[in-house]
């Protein structure tokens, strides 16, 4: 099979899976009473028995279900305003009772603060894990390579919340070096004076490009704590794959080749055996996705940082299972989207995978 | 792991010279078996994490004892007052204080108990918390464990022993489950059905269930095609035994073992979601004895947590040593059925 219709083929699976998760969350949807469920299509539920009747007439919430699922997918005319309402493939996920606006406009807010925290995780998540993994395949068996598998193995028992916790306890209660949330008061008022122009909401890019330095040192100094603690549990599991595809790579004949031939070790591992051992790392690139969008619901609550997973959590905690409803469906398509992405280029990188 | 007995004991289970104690156990349990339990005892690593292990299920079974609770539910931490502030280890009982155990009084000639561990805000005490917690991680780990299992057997195996368009659709639906990031698909099926079948500890777990099976179906679906295409399936089959018999008679016991044991050992993992869950605020209620919701008082406490590092240390540290006992186990384990890695000291 080529490599055109191997993605093809991948593509033509998305849908399907889109569709799965459209018709799961929409199951979820289905316990909650049709009073709960009129949050999809107005702010304030009525208390009153007959007001309530009203609203779950006008929006269909007692038609049969298919019909609901179809307006619930592309919304549906308010037959009172004449306006069309609703609609999850129009970006309308309902209103959220917990933050009072609709739910999108709950996550477009939120989210630039999660991208700037999982975009800079991103960078000490691979370089980290992937130089720890590499520097125990060199050191096989050696003191530097048994310290690097028990940390390993902690790091992968040790839980994102006591983890963060401790870092909160040592490096903020008692040494107030890194405090917790997303920016200093003073900064906060900077960034929303006139003279400060938002262009990405990231707000360390958006400081760069202000030249405020001191906004910049700020948010870094906010954003330090949380992406260890985002990073850390990724480092154990990239280590792992590092070390083992290195180890297999280190011991294939062409390295011995390359080593007969004179060249100097840091050679024959940076430019023979790691770039073929890097082939299967690619494969989790997918699974930090979900480790990052399973983490940040936790590091962001443990650093009281305003991003989508505190949000989240906030939701569940008060019951609002229509904004957290909004949230599972976006998560859900942003790991659509990545192990798409991981699939097609995993099997450019390895020629193999597409011909199965 | 290479220990200076190992080479006689292979010997003698590879010559089968000696009937020593060592070979009665070992037909007893059957080589496989055999095979793994020494290899367990013999990895330090798996040895700490067996010790670890046998701890908690000492502190699990002697919770009674440990921290009577006097005819109360147990689960209920008891609590000394309502007052926000947390307060140090050692502190007095001030009222309703439960019952002294017996060994109390001998060890610390004194007839008052006190906050062996301190208390977390609103006064629940820790050390009650701590240990009936590791009842109910016990209890979790082991429903949520059993269930997935339970469930990734039954979609694998039917699955795989149908195929065709059963098994196409298995996968796919198994595919959309594994498109939710599984902590952010476990918080909202507990906020869901939290309303439906009440607070404590039910709705998470049944959250965890609905979301963990994945993988283990999976699993038991690829072992499953590897044993079913094998001669005695097929005599079976000419011989005219039903579909249900040849799969529960004579396919699952040949594929589902090693599963199993590997399985089994991710406990640790689920009682960590577990946990993480009641961090949120959305596992076990605010009291009930779990390590998770123990630390979920920590969140108001971020500013003074120099002062008051005992609602985090304590907990944290008993949920960092169950989870790290399994899977300094489980990685023993996962050596040993992956001929891959053996002698490779693979992680």
């Amino acid at each position: 099979m080529g490599m055109t219709k191997y993605v093809i083929r991948r593509l033509l699976l998305v849908p399907v899976i889109l569709f799965g998760v459209t018709i799961l969350i929409f199951g979820v949807l289905q316990f909650l009473s049709p009073a709960e469920r009129s949050a999809l299509y107005v702010r304030d539920i009525p208390k009153n028995e007959r007001a309530l009747d009203g609203i779950i007439r006008r929006y269909g919430l007692d038609k049969p279900i298919y019909v609901q699922y179809w307006r619930w997918l592309v919304g549906q005319r308010d037959p009172v305003t004449g306006k069309v309402v609703g609609g999850i493939l129009r970006g309308d996920f309902g209103y959220s009772r917990t933050a009072s606006e609709p739910a999108a406009d709950l996550i477009k807010r939120r989210f630039p603060a999660t991208l700037e925290l999982a975009l800079w995780s991103v960078i000490p998540i691979i370089g980290g894990g992937i130089w720890l993994g590499v520097v125990a395949a060199v050191n096989h068996n050696r003191s530097i390579d048994q310290v690097a598998r028990v940390f390993s193995i902690v790091g992968y028992s040790f839980p994102t919340f006591v983890f963060g916790l401790l870092v909160l306890m040592i490096f903020y209660a008692h040494l107030h070096w890194f405090p917790p949330g997303r920016i200093s008061d003073w900064a906060g008022r900077v960034i929303s004076s006139p003279g400060f122009r938002t262009y990405t909401h990231l707000i360390t890019i958006d400081a760069l490009l202000n030249l405020r330095f001191d906004v910049f040192l700020d948010a870094l100094r906010h954003l330090i704590l949380p992406v260890i603690t985002l990073a850390y549990l990724s480092w154990a599991l990239l280590l792992r794959v590092t070390r083992s595809s290195m180890l297999e790579a280190l011991r294939q004949d062409y390295i011995t080749t390359a080593r007969s031939k004179g060249l100097r070790e840091r050679d024959v591992i940076r430019k023979h055996a790691l770039p073929n051992a890097l082939i299967p790392v690619a494969t989790i690139g997918g699974l930090t996705v979900v480790g990052l969008l399973n983490g940040v619901v936790i590091t962001e609550t443990v650093f009281n940082y305003p991003g989508i997973g505190s949000a989240a959590a906030r939701a569940a905690l008060q019951l609002d299972v229509v904004t957290i409803l909004a949230f599972t469906l976006f998560n859900g398509f942003i790991l659509v989207i990545a192990n798409l992405v991981v699939d097609i280029l995993y099997a450019y990188i390895d020629p193999r995978v597409r011909l199965e | 792991m290479a220990t200076a007995e190992e080479p006689v004991q292979v010997n003698a289970a590879l010559h089968g010279i000696k009937t020593s104690e060592l070979g009665r156990l070992e037909r007893w349990l059957g080589t496989e078996n055999y095979r793994l339990l020494r290899a367990l005892v013999t990895n330090p690593l798996s040895v700490a994490g067996l010790a670890l292990l046998a701890l908690f299920i000492f502190i699990a079974v002697a919770a009674p004892v440990l921290a009577p609770s006097g005819g109360r539910d147990p689960y209920r931490i008891p609590r000394d007052g309502y007052s926000p502030d947390p307060r140090p280890p050692g502190s007095e009982w001030k009222r309703r204080e439960p019952p002294l155990p017996f060994w109390w009084k001998p060890v610390m000639k004194s007839d008052h108990w006190v906050h062996l561990l301190g208390t977390a805000s609103g006064q629940w005490d820790i050390y009650y918390g701590l240990v009936w917690g590791t009842r109910t991680a016990f209890r979790v780990g082991v429903i949520i464990t059993l269930s997935v299992m339970t469930i990734g057997i039954i979609i694998g195996s039917i699955s795989a022993y149908y195929g065709g368009v059963i098994d196409t659709i298995l996968m796919r639906v198994t595919d959309i489950f594994l498109a939710f990031p599984f902590l952010v698909a476990a918080l909202t099926v507990s906020a869901v059905l939290t309303p439906i079948v009440g607070k404590g500890i039910l709705p998470a777990t049944l959250a965890l269930i609905a979301f963990g099976w994945m993988g283990y179906a999976r699993l038991i679906r690829g072992d499953i095609l590897s044993v079913k295409g094998r001669d005695f399936v097929m005599a079976a089959r000419v011989v005219g035994v039903r579909d249900y018999k040849i799969l529960l008679r004579h396919i699952l016991p040949n594929a589902i073992f090693p599963t199993l044991v590997v399985a089994s050992m991710d406990m640790g993992t689920y009682v960590l979601s577990f946990a993480a869950l009641s961090f949120l605020g959305i596992g076990a209620e605010v009291g009930y004895a779990d390590w998770g919701q123990l630390l979920s008082f920590a969140r108001d406490w971020i500013t003074q947590l120099a002062t008051y590092w005992y609602i985090v240390v304590f907990p944290g540290t008993m949920l960092v040593l169950f989870v790290l006992s399994w899977n300094l186990v489980g990685d023993a384990v996962r050596d040993i059925f992956d001929p891959r890695m053996r002698g490779r000291g693979g992680i």
